[in-house]
């Protein structure tokens, strides 16, 4: 289909076709229900085939059925052009170097008013263009490496990415930042961290829960946030940067190994579990919550270590599960399972053979908890001891998202399951800790008084 | 200073060179010469159980200072297609607000703070507002686009409304002309103001949410009068749906004045309509005033672009005792700084509206932008002198000022005072252009004050959240078929039946007029009377609670059906109204026996006029003729109404005029 039509198909497009109108043209149409006049705007291909739509003088969008238009004629032409405006970034020899790579997500972007199309903001002077305070923190320079939305990152691109910041640390830069989306953003934190060790420099994710189009968006302090986290944390580590409340107050910067999504939609999604968060970012000042961590260093050793093996799987337990699930992955030559078990880490017995069969072939079984929350603790019923003597090992307080990525990982180094079983164990940054503490596991139970009043008190 | 008049002298002078007069001191002609136009956005809520893109309940208020939690916001401004900022977008970011919401979690979800994508939109409220679009006569669109339209004032947590056309182009009648109406669109309702001071802006998210109607008018209404006509006749064509709400806030209108020269003011959130031509009337001669400011300045020969203020950082001391230091108490550091306005002279004390001159357009500006609470500025021409005569010459003398110029002195925070002084710049070279875009807010004298910059169409684009929603033809008709008669007709109606114009008023305001016609039509009774019944009677008994059920108005229906039945006379309607509506649940009979009915015959009643007749003889001292019939008509006021037309038996009763 050309562009003149842009998105119109079956009677709408008829419809344009017959009248000789186009996408752009500004246009009278007349219908049974009166008349529109306006400018043709292009249609969503997932809408239907029904109706055109019509921008109007006051900005509003609106659409015609096409089974009531008597007539169309055209007015004139008037296209769209709409790019983002570009500021050069300003340069200030004092301030930290840092890095941001795009990974496709919209952590910066633009609507197209006219279409509504979302345009990605990114070069410097894009992003200087949207949230000039950037330049106040330091300079920055950005690299496109991919356009994918979350969901389609994967192993090549943690293996690009990977290398991509070691080549940036032996270059010279103070701090790097990863544009990317939130759906998958602890995978890939995950990944990170275990591809790039000991770097001398904070290594900062940051996405957006609301697209930067709007007033409201948390895209603009969450790039001044992970900015800033990336300038000046002493915390040289892998981290998420993303909001600890709802309200635009603070970030929390949370360990590449321990955070996962939380919410669907909340700003506040990214939560440390098990653990608590690593630091606060809160205007200029990052406040550390850990003790110990690797800290920032001058030099630019770093060790980089681009392995996946893609052929991993995680397996989401529920009750009936049927052993074919097992089997059908051991068929199709997968050489590792993560198990997100119930509770302590079980499965039904019916599994017991299918599991017995896949670790006798060599398959890597590691089980992990589904209530995300607190440990694997497999001899404490008969289940787990069962499981265990089938050669499932224990993954720890590992999330089950990040053993599957270590998993990966681990297997791509090495055919060797002792070795395995080595790498899984061992954790590189808390992706298993030795202690839970006493507020790794908070909840909040709405409803009940105290914390009601915590709920009144603090802002969200 | 001898060479300058005093200010409140130049004040009255100004005033009288702008020609202003009191509203009604004025004729329509006058209006037509000044070229005053008019057009109303009218915000109507809809009664739906639903807010529009939520699951919460529509129609529930927190109380005052009741809330579950707060959270804090700012808003950003977003890049306009041609890569500029939108004005009021790039006014409310320098404000830099702190926007609170205090949530109360049976009003409110994380949809409304935006922490949620929108659900379907409520089609109770879509259904209401196809309902108003097909009354209004506007062509029904075959889709609806969700559109945001963006609001950096923080009252909506998302930064915008989302809000959605219904229709375009209809027309109402209005005194033998007709309006036209450019759209009717159904949007959300915004959050309610708690508090606005300094940099923190308070607000409640219950009203968040709230399904709206907004009809927009050409600006067809050529007079103060005819403006709130207009407004009168939407508010009847609305509620003649019987399906939106009523009660405070429920209802409220912008109106849009200009005049020839002047430009498009939208004066915000007028409560009532009975303010509307106090409130347009000032603001066309406020208007004219700003015209006749800048051809002072043209006549003196300033030009904009080589007009420069000059300022001059003052000592603390000099920042008057009783303001800021009070209101900041210390807090913060305070600054001060005298400005010189080059050639204006004359124009800070010129009349704009009463009670106000040019100088609080300033001032009201420094308010809202630089976020500095008043008294945030003293002037040369100021008649409350919080500047001393001596203090006046030194700074007068430190800015080098010209006999010709006026001085401005403004105090607040530090870190306000430079947007504090862009802002006075800018206001003071808007009036070489003559009347700014601007919002202002109304205040029940009829006065106005700036609120905010004007928004243009670059403030509108579509939500991608939200996928279009086809209106069907089934859905229109289905509508169609139920609408209620045109207002007009209604009008006409009561014309025809001789209803007092009090009535009329009271009847369409309540949506009455269908209970009227079908107790006219169905039980044959006098409309006059009915209509008196309707809105004198009831509007005595129906002060309704906010927020409670009020009279349900078919039981009026029921009661006429009910004495038609039971050939009780019409005229105990009005005896039984009080019980009813105290006890909605009671059975008719039971009212009846409640105010003491008792049914007799005719020829029972007419039986008692000797008896009464020959005792009033016994009692009587007054010398008034009537006094007898007064009397006796007293006695059987109680026992006859229901049982006999009080009219007829007036006549029976010895004693009145025809004997």
């Amino acid at each position: 289909m050309s562009d003149m039509f842009k998105g119109y198909r079956g009677r709408a497009l008829e419809t344009l076709k017959k009248f000789n109108i186009r996408v752009w043209s500004e246009a009278e149409v007349k219908t049974t229900r009166g008349d529109f006049r306006g400018i043709v705007l292009p249609r969503s291909e997932n809408d239907d085939d029904r109706h055109l739509v019509l921008k109007l003088d006051t900005g509003y969008n609106v659409g015609v059925d096409v089974d009531t238009v008597k007539s169309i004629q055209e007015l004139g032409y008037r296209e769209a052009h709409y790019k983002i405006p570009e500021k050069e970034f300003p340069f200030s020899p004092e301030k930290p170097r840092v890095k941001l790579f795009g990974t496709g997500g919209t952590i910066a972007s633009r609507l197209d008013y006219r279409t509504g199309a979302v345009i990605p903001a990114f070069s410097p002077g894009e992003l200087y263009g949207a949230v000039p305070e950037l330049a106040d923190i330091c300079n920055l320079e950005t690299e496109k490496l991919f356009a994918v939305f979350s969901e389609n990152m994967g192993p090549s691109q943690y293996i690009t990415l990977a290398k991509a910041i070691g080549e940036e640390i032996r270059r010279g830069v103070d701090g790097i930042v990863i544009g990317h989306g939130t759906d998958t953003m602890h995978h890939t934190a995950a990944a990170l961290t275990f591809m790039v060790q000991n770097p001398p420099v904070p290594i900062i994710m940051v996405g957006s829960q609301r697209s930067s189009d709007r007033p409201s968006s948390d895209a603009a302090l969450n790039l001044i946030h992970s900015t800033t986290a990336a300038s000046r944390s002493e915390i040289a580590e892998v981290m998420v940067c993303m909001f600890g409340p709802t309200s635009d107050e603070y970030a929390l910067l949370h360990s590449g190994t321990r955070v996962r999504k939380m919410h669907s939609s909340y700003r506040s999604t990214f939560r440390t579990i098990g653990d608590i968060p690593r630091a606060r970012v809160e205007g200029e000042r990052i406040i550390p919550m850990c003790k110990t961590f690797n800290p920032r260093r001058r030099d630019r050793d770093v060790t980089i270590k681009p392995f996946f093996e893609e052929k991993v799987s995680i397996v989401y337990y529920y009750p009936n599960m049927q052993p074919d699930i097992i089997d059908s992955l051991v068929d199709n030559g997968y050489r590792g399972i993560v198990i997100a078990g119930t509770g302590l880490g079980h499965v039904n017995k019916p599994l017991y053979p299918a599991i017995e069969r896949a670790t006798r072939k060599g398959v890597a079984v590691y089980m992990t908890v589904q209530t995300l929350w607190g440990y694997v603790h497999m001899f404490v019923y008969d289940t787990g001891r069962d499981l265990m003597s089938k050669g499932v090992v224990p993954a720890e307080n590992m999330l089950p998202e990040v053993a599957y990525i270590k998993l990966g990982w681990a297997l791509g180094q090495t055919e060797d399951l002792d070795e395995v079983k080595r790498i899984m164990l061992t954790p590189v940054s808390d992706e298993t800790t030795p202690r839970e503490p006493y507020n790794g596991y908070l909840i909040f139970q709405g409803g009940i008084p105290e914390v009601e009043r915590f709920l009144k008190r603090y802002h969200k | 200073m001898n060479e300058n008049p005093r200010p409140d002298q130049n004040t009255r002078k100004t005033l009288k060179q702008v020609g202003y007069k009191p509203l009604g001191k004025i004729s329509d002609a006058v209006y037509a010469d000044m070229g005053f136009r008019c057009g109303l956005e009218i915000h109507q809520q809809l009664l739906t159980r639903q807010k529009l893109f939520c699951r919460c309940p529509a129609g529930i208020y927190q109380k005052d200072g009741e809330y579950d939690a707060e959270l804090v916001r700012h808003m950003r401004p977003t890049l306009s297609e041609l890569g500029e900022y939108d004005g009021t977008a790039l006014m409310e970011f320098k404000t830099r607000k702190n926007i609170y919401y205090r949530i109360q979690n049976e009003t409110a979800c994380t949809y409304d703070i935006d922490d949620t994508p929108p659900f379907r939109i409520d089609d109770q409220a879509l259904d209401i507002a196809l309902e108003v679009a097909l009354l209004l006569g506007t062509s029904i669109v075959g889709e609806l686009h969700v559109t945001r339209k963006q609001y950096l004032d923080g009252s909506i947590p998302t930064g915008f409304q989302r809000t959605a056309i219904v229709g375009i182009e209809g027309r109402i009648p209005l005194k033998g002309r007709e309006v036209g109406i450019i759209q009717i669109s159904v949007e959300e309702d915004s959050c309610r103001e708690v508090s606005d001071l300094g940099h923190d802006r308070v607000y409640t998210t219950d009203r968040l949410g709230m399904p709206l109607i907004e009809t927009v008018t050409h600006p067809h209404l050529v007079t103060p009068r005819m403006a709130a006509a207009g407004a009168q006749y939407l508010r009847y064509l609305t509620r003649s749906t019987g399906h939106v709400r009523t009660g405070i806030g429920a209802a409220r209108e912008d109106v849009n004045v200009s005049i020839s020269g002047g430009t498009r003011v939208e004066i915000k959130g007028v409560a009532h309509i009975s303010w509307i031509p106090e409130l347009t009337h000032i603001e066309a001669f406020r208007q004219k005033s700003l015209l006749h400011i800048r051809s002072l300045l043209a006549e003196r020969g300033l030009k904009v672009d080589k007009w420069n203020i000059a300022t001059h950082d003052l000592p603390e001391a000099w920042i008057p005792r009783k303001s800021l230091h009070e209101l900041y108490q210390g807090a913060r550091d305070l600054r001060a700084v005298a400005l010189n306005l080059p050639g204006f002279k004359g124009l800070l004390s010129h009349f704009t509206q009463p009670g106000q001159v040019f100088a609080d357009e300033i001032s009201d500006r420094l308010k809202v932008v630089a976020c500095i609470e008043r008294p945030n500025m003293a002037h040369s021409e100021d008649s409350r002198s919080l500047l001393g005569r001596s203090q006046l010459t030194e700074i007068r003398r430190r800015l080098e000022s010209a006999p010709q110029d006026a001085q401005v002195v403004i105090w607040g925070p530090a870190g306000d005072i430079p947007t504090a002084v862009e802002t006075v710049e800018e206001r003071c070279r808007m009036a070489f252009t003559g009347v700014p875009n601007e919002t202002r807010k109304s205040y029940p004298d009829g006065t106005t004050r700036f609120e905010r910059v004007l928004p243009g169409p670059d403030r509108m684009y579509p939500d991608t959240d939200t996928a279009p929603i086809p209106v069907e033809e089934e859905r229109i008709e289905r509508i169609r078929a139920g609408l209620p008669e045109p207002v007009s007709l209604q009008m006409a109606r009561m014309q025809e039946w001789n209803v007092a114009s009090n009535h009329v008023g009271y009847i369409l305001r309540r949506n009455l007029f269908w209970v009227l016609e079908r107790i006219v039509e169905e039980f044959q009774q006098p409309p006059r009377c009915v209509a008196r019944v309707l809105s004198q009677v009831l509007r005595h008994l129906e002060p309704v609670p906010h927020g409670k059920d009020g009279f349900d108005p078919s039981r009026l229906v029921d009661i006429y059906a009910f004495m038609k039945r039971e050939k009780i006379h019409p005229a105990l309607v009005e005896a039984m109204l009080p019980v009813v509506t105290d006890h909605p649940q009671m059975e008719l009979p039971s009212v009846l026996e409640t105010i003491g009915f008792k049914r007799k015959n005719r020829q029972e009643i007419l039986d008692l006029l000797p008896v009464l007749d020959a005792k009033f003889s016994q009692i009587n001292t007054s010398p008034d003729p009537m006094a007898r019939h007064r009397w006796i008509m007293g006695q059987l006021r109680t026992l006859a109404l229901g049982n006999i037309d009080l009219e007829e038996l007036s006549r029976l009763v010895p004693g009145g005029r025809d004997e």
